[in-house]
């Protein structure tokens, strides 16, 4: 196994279209823990925190600009960002210890294909877009668009996640996420939910988003949901339609960190709190950001 | 296997060495530089009892691949005393009792530097949640937890 650290884009996918087996990495919190239980070893390590553009962190009066390899802990020690998205910000501090936060990345965990990945559901919900370089040059698609299944992403073995692009978060809107674990800390997601909201003058949903993880093979949003809260205050009748939306929306598998039942159970709760805890910030951003 | 030459400082001294590329920093450390303060546990991030300071940032040297390591500032357990003195966290886990076998002490003398290099006057919670990232099997957290609020106070009073 060599490894590589290619200081461009172009280098960079031009060593994966000559390398059958290579395989890219940022942190290899993933990587290295599939080579030890028995996946084939790669012919090349393509190390990606040397490209500037995948490590990073820029916005301007659009959008911010989060290079696919950032490790984590920048994100969220980083004010203005995890200011502005407080929830994608959480759920990206969820991904393992002090020790992973400095290896962990978005790109990794989208593209690792987990289920389970806490901030996929946080950056689905405030509609971020995945920019993908390969052979043939850059094409950007939603990142609810990335993962397939579970382990399995739509990116060919030449292509990778370069950065993500989040729209500013306006006035009176924010993100929350909330995971389910059975401990406190070092643990994978039993269920995830994120969620999204915009709010009018008067408090009124004008806009919803909801996203649960780990309870079907990918990220699934919840539309029955966004719809129920969309027009409304979030009464305690609005609330009652989302947990069963988030319930019903689920596909989950039984295993040792919860059954089925469980899983949707604690899909529609999670939904529900998340969407309060989005409302309440929403509420608290008035004014230009 | 052709081997790269990597150019570190570790423990403020210019270290090279030459490593295979699929060798982890964690090996490398213990193998090539001599450094067997870094423990492995498990091998898989899990653990932390590899625990190092890259750059100043608290990471498993088990992940790492030593390549990686080029060009990097790195601090082991081996780092800690200045000139013979152990550092004020070595000697409240000494008298603190806050080890047993020993293999897991290193990471969290590590770990917990890194949370007081950043925060100095950490809550219990603050400094269970740093350390959530090593475990230990033989004495249980409460002395490691005690030890660090010790050494903690010591730190700011100097």
């Amino acid at each position: 196994m060599k490894y590589a650290a290619p200081s461009s884009v172009e280098e960079a996918t031009s060593l994966l279209s000559s390398s059958p087996s290579a395989q890219v990495f940022a942190g290899a919190t993933d990587v290295v823990p599939q080579i030890r239980a028995g996946r084939p070893v790669p012919d090349v390590l393509v190390d990606l925190k040397k490209i500037d553009e995948l490590v990073s962190l820029t916005n301007d009066a659009e959008k911010w600009t989060v290079g696919a390899a950032i490790p984590t802990v920048r994100l969220t020690e980083d004010a203005a960002f995890s200011g502005e998205f407080p929830g994608l910000s959480e759920a990206a501090g969820l991904i393992g210890s002090d020790q992973i936060q400095s290896r962990s990345s978005l790109g990794g965990n989208l593209c690792n294909g987990s289920p389970a990945a806490d901030s996929v559901p946080a950056l689905v919900v405030n509609g971020a877009r995945a920019l993908i370089a390969g052979p043939k040059g850059t094409r950007l698609i939603d990142v609810s668009d990335v993962v397939t299944g579970p382990g399995e992403t739509c990116l060919a073995s030449d292509e990778f996640v370069v950065e993500f692009e989040l729209d500013r978060m306006p006035s009176r809107s924010a993100d929350a996420y909330l995971r389910m674990i059975p401990r406190t800390e070092m643990d994978i997601a039993v269920v995830g939910a994120g969620a999204r909201i915009v709010l009018s003058e008067d408090g009124t949903i004008t806009d919803a988003a909801v996203a649960l993880g780990a309870v079907a093979p990918t990220v699934v949003r919840v539309p029955a949901a966004e719809e129920a809260l969309v027009g409304t205050l979030a009464d305690d009748d609005t609330l009652v339609a989302v947990a069963a939306a988030a319930s019903d929306a689920c596909n989950p598998i039984d295993d040792k960190r919860g059954t089925i039942d469980y899983r949707k159970q604690v899909a529609g709760v999670l939904a529900k709190r998340a969407v309060l805890i989005a409302i309440e910030r929403a509420g608290q951003r008035n004014g230009d950001v | 296997m052709a081997r790269t030459h990597i150019t570190t400082v570790i423990n403020g001294d210019e270290v090279d060495f030459l490593s295979e590329d699929s060798t982890s920093l964690l090996n490398a450390l213990r193998d090539e530089v001599g450094l067997t303060g870094a423990k492995e546990g498990c091998g898989t991030g899990d653990c932390g009892a590899c625990s190092v300071l890259m750059d100043d940032m608290v990471t498993c040297a088990c992940l790492v691949f030593a390549p990686e390591a080029d060009g990097a500032t790195i601090l082991t357990v081996e780092g800690l005393a200045d000139s013979g003195e152990l550092h004020p966290l070595q000697q409240c886990f000494l008298e603190g009792a806050a080890l047993q076998c020993g293999i897991c002490t290193p990471g969290f003398l590590i770990a917990a530097k890194a949370l007081l290099d950043k925060n100095p006057d950490p809550t219990e919670t603050e400094i269970r949640y740093a350390l959530a990232g090593n475990l230990c099997r033989c004495t249980g957290y409460d002395k490691i937890i005690r030890a660090v609020q010790e050494a903690a106070i010591q730190m700011r009073g100097n």
